[in-house]
C-alpha cells in the first residue's frame, strides 16, 4: 500500500507550506513523503477506537495572567533585526492592488 | 412569470473586547497609538515567545454567552488556524475550532411585522486580532503595525436564521446593546471594534435547500451592510436568472462603488490546517466560575427599565428611547445623579439631543457631552442665569466639543442681565418705539404685548428673562 | 589536573574556596575553544569578550559572599536555540543568520541568575531537525572521541563541547532524544526533564508539545545541579508546571536497595549492537548487585512511537516554523516578485533540506482530508504509549534501557536516507511523547572506542529516582575516561 504523492499534491503542500521546490527537489520531496507516508500508515494496525486524541500529556489547565498593562514601549528592539522598515513599521511587498 | 426568491442570511461578528491588554501578553489595548509601539515578544511573533491567556477574556466571552443563552463549554481548547499574511505575526491565529467557549445560544429580534423571532448563535469562539497593513503609495509596497495584533477578540457565529437586511440590523443591534451592557466592548463599527462578515445565499421561495453562500467582507456600518445585502442579493439572483452558478467564495464589498469582487488568489488555499495549540493548556470551566460570572452580570435593559419608571417616574416613550443604548442611559443616570432632576435630564435627551442626531447624523455611540456639562446646563437654566433659546445655543455646542457651559456662558457673554434698571431703560426705549404697539394693546389687542417683548428681547440679544420682560412691559403700559 | 578538567561543580567550589577564579577559569576554557573548535566545531557563535565581562562581575559578586551558589562562576555553553539577549541565536539555521533576540530564555536567565557565565552558542542540527548535527548550515560538529564521526544531534554541539572540556557544562533541548543521543554519543550525562520541568519561553519551538530544555554535564553531580538551578515555574510558559521537589541535588544517593527496575525486552531486539547491548546489560547487573529489583518486562508499542512522533512533531514544526518568512527577523531573498513569491523564496532559500521536508509533512497530515486519518490517528496512538508507561511505572520506578541501537556513526552516513536515520531515535523518542524524564550516562566504550549511552527513564516528575540510579551507578563505574586523543 505504497503512497503515491502526485505533482498536484506536492504543488499544494508547497503552497500551504509557503515553498519552492525545483524540479528535483519535487521529485525528492516527493518520494520521501511516500515512503514517510508509508511508515506513518503502521499506525493503521492499531485499534484506537473510542481512545481519546491526547494533544496535551499532563492535565494541567486554566493558566492565566491577570489583564494588567506589563509592557511598554520597545519598537526600536522589535524593528531592530526587521530585513526593511519604514517609518516604524515592517516593510513588506505590496498586499493589495 | 418572475420567480420568488429568499435570502437566507447568517453572520459572522467580531467584537473586539473591552480589556485593557492583549489576550495573549501583558500589552496596552489602547487605540491610536504611534505604530509598533504596543508591541512586545509575544505579539510580534518573535521565536521563542509564548502566549498566556488573559483571565479577562474568558470571563467576557462566558459573560457574553450567558447574556446570549449560549450553553457554556465545559472543556475549551484553542487551535491554530494557519495562513500566511503579513498582519499575522506567526502566520497562525490562534482562535478556538474543536472546543469553542460557548454553543448553542440566540437572541430574540423583532421583526417588521411586529412579531418577535429568534436568531440562533451556533457558537462564540475567543481569537486573536491581527496587525494593520498600511499601503504606502510612494514606495509602491505595505507597511505593517502590529498594534492591534494579540487584541482580543470573540468572533459570535449565528445560525443562516436571518431573511432580510431589516432582521440583520435588528440582529445587530441587539447583540450591540447586549455587549454595551455587560461592558465587554464599545461595539463600534466605524472604528472596527465590531465587525459583521455576512454569509450569504438565495433560494427559491419554498425551498428547504440552502443555495450557495458566499461570504462578504470589510462591511462598516449598518448602511453599508444593508446595501452589500441588497447588492449581494441581486447577484446572486442574476447569476441563477442567467443559469449560471454562485461560487462559494469570500467577496470584499466596495461601500463607494456599491459593488463587491471576490478574494480569491492562487496562493490562497483556504486550507487551515487547524490543530489545538499546544502553547495553551485547556480551560475546565466550572459551576463556580459561571456562578460567580452570573453574579457580577450587571443590570439589563428589562431590569433598568422597570427601575427607571419606578425610581425616576419617566415616559415610557422616554425609558425606551434612553434604555435602547448602554451609552444615553449611562449620560441619563450620571447627569440626573448630579442634578437629582430626571425629568430635566429626560427632556434634554429625548428632544435637543435627539434633533441634533438626527440633523447632524451622529450615532448615539457617539455622543461627546459629558453628563457633568449637561447638568451644569440645568443648573444655569434653573438659576435663570440663562434663558431657553440660549440654552438651546450652548447645547448645540456642547453636543459639538462637549464644551463646560459655565464658562461658555461667561466667556460669550450669554448671562441674562438682571440689572432692572438696564432693562428698564430698553423696555422705555421699545415703548417709545412703537407707539402702534401700545395703542394696539391698551385697545385689547393681547397679543400686541408679544410682539413688544420681541423687540425687546432683541434690543437685549436675547440675554433677559422673557417673563420678567413681560411682567416689565405690562407694569409700564 | 588541569581547571578545564574539572566538573562544574568541583570548580564552583575551587572557586569559591579562592583556589582558582571565574576569570581564570573563563580564559581557561576560551583558550581551549580557541586551540580545538576550528576542529570539532562545537561552538557557532563564541563571546569571548562578554564571558570576561561576565566572569569579572561574578568573580566580585563572589568574593562579596553575594553569589554562593554551587554554580557560580562556572562557564557554561548555550544551544543555539535558546534565546540571548544581544547575542545572535540562529538555530543553526540561514533564516536565521543575523537574529538577534531582545531578550533571553527564561532557562538562561535562571542560570545567570546562579552566577553562570554564558561562553557563546552551539553548534546543532538545523531547527533541533536531526540525529547527528550534520543539518547545520554552519558546518558539522565532530565527535571529540573520534573526528571521523558525528557528536549525535540535535544537541551536538553541546555534547561535544562538554566532551571536549570546551566548556564546563552546557544546555540542550530534547525533544525525540536531542539531549541523550548526543550525550551517549559524547560519553556525557544528558538529562531531559519532565515537560513542564523547565520553562520554554524563549526556547525556538520545533515541537511545542515535546520539546525541553535540559542539562549536559560531565557527570551525574553536575547534572543535578544544573537541573537544580533551570528547573522554574514560569508564568511566561502556560505549559510550566509548579513543583515542589527540584531540590535535585538532594537525590545524589549512593544506593539503590530495593530500586524497582524494569527493563523492556523490546527495547533489545534485532535492530541493537551487540556491544551496546552487552554493556547496558552489564550495567543493570551493577545495580542488581547493588540490591536493586531488576526484572525483564514487555513494554509494548514501541515500534509505532516513531511514525507517532513524526507525525505530531512534523504537524507542530510546520505550524510553529510559519513564523520565519523574511519579515519581521532574519533572511529575506534578495530577488522575489510580490508577496507570496518573497514568502516562498525566502523560505526555500533559508531553510535546509531536512526542515522542509518536516515542513512538507507536517503541512500535509494537517491538510484538510488527512487530519483525522493522520494527526488524530497518531495523537490517540500517543495516548495508548502513555498509558503503556502508567502500567510500567506502576510496577517499576525506572526502566533502564540503551539510548540508541549503536554507538556515534560516521560522518555523511546518516543523512542518505531519512528513514533509517529516524530509526535511530527508538529508543528515546517514546519518553518526549509521554512527557516523562530520561538521563544518558556512559556505561562503556565498543572496539572503537566509542562510548555507549545507558538510559534511565522515570514516571512523570520522578527526576530524582533517575538521579539516585545513576549516581549510584557512577560510583560503581567508577570514573568515565576522557577523550581518546587530546588536541591542542
Amino acid at each position: 500500500m505504497a503512497n503515491i504523492i502526485s505533482d498536484e499534491t506536492i504543488e499544494y503542500v508547497g503552497i500551504l507550506a509557503k515553498l519552492e521546490l525545483s524540479d528535483a527537489e519535487k521529485e525528492q520531496a516527493k518520494s520521501d513523503m511516500g515512503k514517510m507516508l508509508d511508515y506513518i500508515d503502521k499506525l493503521g494496525e492499531l485499534d484506537t477506537e473510542g481512545v481519546e486524541p491526547m494533544s496535551h500529556v499532563f492535565p494541567v489547565q486554566n493558566v492565566f495572567r491577570e489583564d494588567t498593562v506589563t509592557n511598554g514601549d520597545t519598537r526600536e528592539e522589535l524593528l531592530a533585526n526587521a530585513p526593511e522598515q519604514k517609518d516604524g513599521m515592517f516593510v513588506v511587498p505590496k498586499t493589495f492592488a | 412569470m418572475a420567480k420568488e426568491y429568499e435570502t437566507v442570511i447568517g453572520l459572522e461578528v467580531h467584537v473586539e473586547l473591552a480589556t485593557k491588554t492583549k489576550i495573549f501578553c501583558g500589552c496596552s489595548t489602547a487605540f491610536g497609538a504611534e505604530p509598533n509601539t504596543q508591541t512586545c515578544p509575544v505579539c510580534t511573533g518573535m521565536p521563542g515567545s509564548l502566549p498566556v491567556l488573559n483571565r479577562q477574556v474568558l470571563e467576557y466571552a462566558i459573560s457574553v454567552g450567558l447574556a446570549t443563552n449560549c450553553d457554556i463549554t465545559r472543556y475549551a481548547k484553542f487551535d491554530r488556524k494557519n495562513y500566511f499574511y503579513p498582519d499575522n505575526p506567526q502566520n497562525y491565529q490562534i482562535s478556538q475550532l474543536y472546543l469553542p467557549i460557548c454553543k448553542n445560544g440566540g437572541v430574540e429580534i423583532e421583526t417588521e411585522a411586529g412579531g418577535v423571532k429568534t436568531v440562533g448563535i451556533h457558537e462564540i469562539h475567543m481569537e486573536e486580532d491581527a496587525g494593520k497593513l498600511i499601503h504606502d503609495e510612494w514606495e509602491d509596497c505595505s507597511l505593517v503595525d502590529y498594534n492591534r495584533s494579540g487584541v482580543p477578540l470573540i468572533e459570535i457565529v449565528s445560525e443562516p436564521d436571518m431573511r432580510s437586511a431589516e432582521e440583520v440590523i435588528a440582529y445587530l443591534e441587539k447583540l450591540r446593546l447586549i455587549i454595551q451592557y455587560l461592558g465587554a466592548s464599545d461595539c463600534k463599527l466605524q472604528e472596527g471594534s465590531m465587525r459583521a462578515d455576512v454569509n450569504l445565499s438565495v433560494r427559491e421561495a419554498g425551498a428547504t435547500e440552502f443555495g450557495t453562500r458566499t461570504e462578504m467582507k470589510n462591511l462598516n456600518s449598518f448602511k453599508a451592510i444593508s446595501r452589500a445585502i441588497a447588492g449581494e442579493t441581486e447577484r446572486q439572483i442574476d447569476l441563477i436568472e442567467s443559469g449560471e452558478k454562485v461560487v462559494q467564495e469570500t467577496r470584499r464589498w466596495d461601500d463607494a462603488k456599491g459593488e463587491s469582487y471576490a478574494m480569491r488568489s492562487k496562493e490562497d488555499a483556504q486550507d487551515y490546517r487547524y490543530f489545538p495549540d499546544p502553547d495553551l493548556v485547556p480551560i475546565a470551566v466550572s459551576d463556580e466560575m459561571i456562578a460567580q460570572i452570573k453574579a457580577r452580570q450587571p443590570e439589563f435593559r428589562t431590569e433598568k427599565m422597570k427601575r427607571y419608571k419606578e425610581e425616576f417616574g419617566i415616559p415610557d416613550y422616554d425609558i425606551e428611547i434612553i434604555t435602547a443604548s448602554k451609552h444615553m442611559a449611562d449620560i441619563f443616570e450620571a447627569a440626573t445623579a448630579i442634578c437629582g432632576q430626571p425629568k430635566k435630564v429626560s427632556n434634554w435627551l429625548m428632544v435637543e439631543t435627539l434633533r441634533l442626531m438626527k440633523e447632524k447624523e451622529v450615532d448615539v455611540e457617539d455622543l461627546r457631552f459629558s453628563p457633568e456639562n449637561l447638568a451644569k446646563l440645568i443648573a444655569l437654566t434653573d438659576a435663570k442665569a440663562i434663558n431657553s433659546s440660549v440654552a438651546k445655543e450652548v447645547f448645540e455646542v456642547m453636543f459639538e466639543e462637549n464644551v463646560d457651559p459655565e464658562k461658555y456662558v461667561e466667556e460669550k457673554g450669554l448671562k441674562t442681565v438682571n440689572d432692572e434698571g438696564a432693562l428698564r431703560k430698553t423696555v422705555e426705549e421699545v415703548i417709545a418705539a412703537n407707539p402702534q404697539s401700545v395703542e394696539d394693546y391698551h385697545n385689547g389687542k393681547e397679543k400686541a404685548i408679544g410682539f413688544l417683548v420681541g423687540q425687546t428681547m432683541k434690543a437685549m440679544k436675547g440675554k433677559a428673562d422673557p417673563a420678567l420682560v413681560n411682567r416689565m412691559l405690562k407694569e409700564l403700559l | 589536573m588541569s581547571i578545564t578538567d574539572m566538573t562544574a561543580v568541583q570548580l564552583a567550589e575551587a572557586i569559591r574556596a579562592g583556589r582558582t577564579t571565574a576569570v581564570e577559569a573563563t580564559e581557561a576554557v576560551l583558550t581551549r575553544i580557541e586551540a580545538q573548535d576550528k576542529i570539532y566545531n562545537c561552538y557557532v557563535t563564541v563571546d569571548a569578550d562578554g564571558a570576561l565581562a561576565q566572569a569579572k562581575e561574578a568573580q566580585a559578586r563572589i568574593e562579596a559572599g553575594e553569589l554562593t551558589g554551587a554554580l557560580a562562576g562556572v562557564p557554561v555553553a548555550i544551544k543555539d536555540n535558546m534565546c540571548t539577549e544581544g547575542m545572535l541565536t540562529t538555530c543553526s539555521s540561514k533564516i536565521l543568520y543575523n537574529f538577534v533576540p531582545a531578550y533571553t530564555a527564561e532557562a538562561v536567565l535562571n542560570l545567570r541568575k546562579a552566577g553562570a557565565i554564558i561562553l557563546g552558542k552551539t553548534n546543532m542540527d538545523e531547527f533541533a531537525m536531526g540525529s547527528t548535527t550534520e543539518t547545520s548550515a554552519f558546518g558539522v560538529t565532530r565527535n571529540p572521541w573520534n573526528t571521523d564521526h558525528v557528536p549525535g544531534g540535535s544537541s551536538g554541539g553541546s555534547a561535544a563541547a562538554v566532551a571536549a572540556d570546551e566548556c564546563f557544562y552546557a544546555l540542550g533541548s530534547d525533544t525525540g532524544g536531542s539531549i541523550r543521543q548526543p550525550a551517549a554519543y559524547c560519553g556525557t550525562v544528558g538529562m531531559k526533564p519532565t515537560y513542564g520541568t523547565v520553562s520554554r519561553y524563549g526556547l525556538i519551538a520545533y515541537g511545542s508539545s515535546l520539546d525541553q530544555i535540559g542539562p549536559l554535564t560531565k557527570d551525574v553531580t553536575d547534572c543535578a545541579a544544573v537541573l537544580e538551578a533551570i528547573a522554574s515555574h514560569d508564568e511566561k510558559d502556560s505549559t510550566s508546571v509548579a513543583r515542589e521537589d527540584t531540590d535535585f541535588t538532594a537525590a545524589l544517593i549512593d544506593d539503590v536497595k530495593d530500586m524497582r527496575i524494569g527493563i523492556p525486552n523490546d527495547y533489545f531486539g534485532d535492530g541493537l549492537d551487540g556491544e551496546v547491548k552487552e554493556a547496558v546489560l552489564a550495567a543493570a547487573k551493577a545495580l542488581e548487585e547493588r540490591g536493586a529489583v531488576v526484572e525483564h518486562f514487555d513494554l509494548s508499542l514501541v515500534e509505532y512511537a516513531i511514525p507517532t512522533y513524526y507525525t505530531i512533531a512534523a504537524a507542530e514544526a510546520s505550524s510553529n516554523l510559519e513564523r520565519f518568512d523574511g519579515i519581521k527577523y532574519g533572511y529575506r531573498t534578495k530577488d522575489y516578485a510580490g508577496l507570496h513569491n518573497m514568502y516562498k523564496r525566502s523560505r526555500s532559500e533559508g531553510f535546509g533540506e531536512e526542515v522542509k521536508r518536516r515542513i512538507m509533512l507536517g503541512s500535509f497530515v494537517l491538510s484538510s482530508g488527512y487530519y483525522d486519518a493522520y494527526y488524530l490517528k497518531a495523537l490517540r496512538v500517543k495516548a495508548l504509549i502513555k498509558k503503556a508507561f502508567d502500567e510500567a511505572f506502576a510496577r517499576y520506578d525506572v526502566i533502564l534501557g540503551p539510548v540508541a541501537p549503536a554507538t556515534a556513526p560516521k560522518l555523511g552516513e546518516s543523512l542518505a536516507d531519512p528513514i533509517k536515520m529516524y530509526l535511530g531515535d527508538i529508543y528515546t523518542i517514546a519518553v518526549n511523547l509521554a512527557g516523562l524524564p530520561g538521563i544518558s550516562l556512559p556505561c562503556g566504550t565498543d572496539r572503537n572506542g566509542l562510548p555507549i549511552g545507558l538510559q534511565l527513564i522515570g514516571d512523570c516528575f520522578q527526576e530524582k529516582k533517575l538521579i539516585r540510579t545513576a549516581y549510584t551507578y557512577e560510583k560503581i563505574r567508577g570514573a568515565f575516561p576522557k577523550t581518546a586523543k587530546e588536541v591542542g
